[in-house]
């Protein structure tokens, strides 16, 4: 156990995580080749407690918060959810612990059969969880849909007669509608515009508030991320190479991917002016990730040297809670 | 270097690049008709970069098609448009001179590069058609022109990649290439469609850099269409607010975010989350954009407002002047007080 003195055990609890997967390569699709998309990964989610997991396109981030729900299976590595080993169960236990572990995609559509109504797929969780049946399900889906911000009259209309901010919030009805005590929330509102994006985070807060839901919150968003997220785990190339409170991370971050990462948003305010860290080349692909520190073919650090190239530096807690995967960061 | 010095500076006082006037843009659909852009004025003058910001459905990429005549039935641009180019009237050229103007003096860059590539022609000969497009010049040098022009906008080892099909480059470089093609002819105005919002912050950067600087090499002016505040903070001079078809706002830049004066602009600020602190409940615009076929009376932004009185219910407000060159729809102009709840 890290941190100090006698700390509630986590609700989610991931350990040297790795998921690999094989695709198709090549002209004519016959090279195969594997993807490492995660890599080794380890975190925590404590219980009432949001992550912010963020990243670049390509990162495994997705693939991270699926397996965590064994959406897809791993590798190698263990997830345990209160306590229990996820990829240790059958078909039925994995069932009745699906009920406590829901996900909320980017594109709502996802989630949402488009010749389903709202009603039927909010209802439905609720009967394959057998939590209640006839008058009673359909008072739970009214008040799900309130409560998410819906209309009663949503129940009997279609994903199509929605728009994408009222979409996700039907979504999110539907997670919440088997009540869990996760929610893996993939770049939820990436697709919203903002004066919308901003109803669905303040939304979510108001659940978590009400619900005392634990939220792994992926996005790319490094902004939203901020807002939504008082701890943070930066990803690279299927690594965390940043842990740690957001305070710290936003204000001195000490890898030089974070560094890059937040000098690279734009800020809406003309009068101030960020000094801009440019990579330089692109993330390398996850199928040949480079030896040593993934991120050295990319990093401006002024102490590259040898060891970068050659050897992985594991997370190294430089100041409390705030961890760091960089030979060379210092606090 | 293929990219040439720029343009020797224009005659002092001839007005705009780009003035565009009462431009209106319909689209005829099964619910009626939907006047996706209402009567819109809009200018960008010589070299500078102009943003365009709006939410998805205001009209913003619709205007900068109909800038090129690029608007596509059931939509068409009405009667009493005008969009003028270095004073000459757009709408009235005929076809074969308003495909000279797109590229050689107007050029067009959007969000999906994908989709403006033709999956089954190397970059490289895609560059060098849009440069046989317009200029005279063998298939050689437009091969050996595109190659430059691949390098100058940062694709590493440009030789190999110009043979390289569109869907074997990443994201970002797919967005170089569009970028190279676009400017493959130096236009005086390239009209910027979200270009860079499919791609990660960190290429995002480089790309608006890799903007910045050629436009400064080549004296272009920018029409800068985006919904990322940040964007337009750092990469503009002056700035329009569009909402339901229509300009709400106007300012130079720094004058738009000291003093908003739209309720709209001002609840697109308060949406957005800060990087620097932790705000504890974002300041959320309620309800979300009518559709364009249903445009509400009045004031088009009243149902969402938090200041609306019963005039704003009858009455659409002119964009009325708040200081030297800004100018906003909104009755709060006249009627300051009413801003106090």
């Amino acid at each position: 156990m890290r941190g100090e003195g006698v700390t509630p055990a986590p609700l989610v609890e991931v350990r040297d995580l790795v998921t690999h997967f094989a695709r198709r390569a090549g002209l004519l699709g016959t090279r195969k080749e594997t993807v490492q998309a995660v890599n080794g990964v380890s975190l925590d989610v404590a219980r009432r407690e949001t992550l912010g997991l963020v990243g670049e396109s390509g990162c495994g981030k997705t693939t991270l918060g699926r397996t965590i729900l064994r959406l897809v299976e791993r590798t190698s590595g263990t997830v345990r959810f209160d306590g229990e080993d996820v990829f240790a169960l059958g078909p039925e236990a994995l069932r009745r612990m699906r009920r406590r572990m829901q996900i909320i995609f980017q594109d709502p559509y996802a989630s949402l059969n488009p010749r389903m109504s709202i009603g039927h797929a909010v209802r439905e969780g609720i009967e394959v969880h057998r939590l209640a049946a006839g008058r009673e399900a359909e008072r739970r889906v009214t008040a799900l849909l309130e409560e998410v911000g819906l209309s009663a009259d949503a129940a009997q209309r279609y994903p199509h007669e929605f728009s994408g901010g009222q979409r996700q919030r039907a979504g999110i009805a539907r997670a919440l509608a088997v009540e869990p005590e996760f929610i893996v929330c993939d770049e939820p509102v990436s697709a919203l515009d903002v004066s919308v994006q901003a109803q669905v985070l303040n939304l979510l807060a108001d659940l978590q508030a009400r619900r005392g839901l634990s939220y792994l919150f992926i996005s790319h968003d490094l902004a939203v991320i901020r807002h939504i997220a008082p701890r943070v785990a930066v990803m690279y190339l299927g690594r965390i190479v940043e842990e740690g409170p957001s305070g710290p991370i936003y204000t001195r971050a000490l890898h030089p991917y974070t560094q890059a990462l937040l000098s690279a948003v734009p800020v809406p305010d003309p009068k101030t002016k960020r000094q801009r860290i440019l990579l330089s080349g692109e993330p390398p692909s996850a199928v040949h990730p480079p030896a040593g520190c993934p991120f050295h073919p990319r990093c401006a650090h002024p102490l590259k040297d040898e060891t970068c190239r050659t050897t992985r530096p594991e997370l190294r807690e430089l100041e409390t809670g705030h961890r760091v995967a960089c030979h060379k960061a210092e606090a | 270097m293929s990219i040439p010095a720029p343009a020797p500076a224009p005659a002092p006082g001839h007005g705009p690049l780009l003035e565009i006037r009462d431009l209106t843009v319909l689209f005829t659909v099964p619910g009626g008709v939907a006047r996706a852009v209402d009567g819109i004025d809009l200018t960008v003058g010589e070299g500078e970069t102009v943003g365009l910001v709006g939410e998805s459905g205001c009209g913003k990429s619709v205007t900068a098609l109909a800038v090129l005549r690029l608007v596509e039935p059931p939509g068409h641009i009405a009667h009493g448009s005008s969009v003028r180019l270095e004073g000459r009237d757009l709408l009235a050229l005929g076809a074969k001179e308003i495909r000279a103007v797109r590229g050689n003096h107007v050029a067009l860059v959007f969000q999906e590069p994908l989709s403006a590539l033709d999956p089954v022609l190397k970059i490289g000969d895609q560059v060098a058609e849009a440069i046989r497009a317009h200029e005279h010049v063998s298939r050689g040098t437009a091969h050996w022109r595109a190659v430059e022009m691949l390098t100058a906008v940062g694709i590493p080892d440009a030789a190999r990649h110009a043979a390289a099909y569109p869907h074997q480059l990443s994201g970002g470089m797919r967005q170089r290439a569009l970028i190279a093609m676009a400017l493959a002819c130096h236009p005086k105005l390239l009209l910027a469609d979200e270009p860079t919002t499919a791609l990660d912050v960190t290429i995002q950067a480089e790309i608006l850099e890799l903007l910045d600087s050629l436009q400064q090499r080549l004296g272009m002016a920018v029409l800068l269409i985006t919904h990322n505040l940040g964007i337009v903070a750092e990469r503009t001079h002056r700035v329009y607010v569009m909402y339901a078809g229509q300009i709400v706002e106007e300012a130079p830049t720094e004058e738009l975010f000291a003093r908003p004066s739209h309720p709209y602009t001002e609840g697109l600020m308060g949406a957005v989350p800060s990087l620097d602190e932790r705000k504890d409940r974002l300041q959320a615009v309620p309800g979300q954009v009518p559709p364009a076929t249903a445009w509400p009376p009045g004031c088009r932004f009243h149902p969402r407002c938090p200041f609306k009185w019963s005039k704003c219910e009858r009455e659409m407000p002119e964009l009325l002047a708040v200081g030297p060159g800004h100018r906003a729809r909104c009755w709060l102009v006249q009627e300051p007080q009413r801003r106090a709840r």
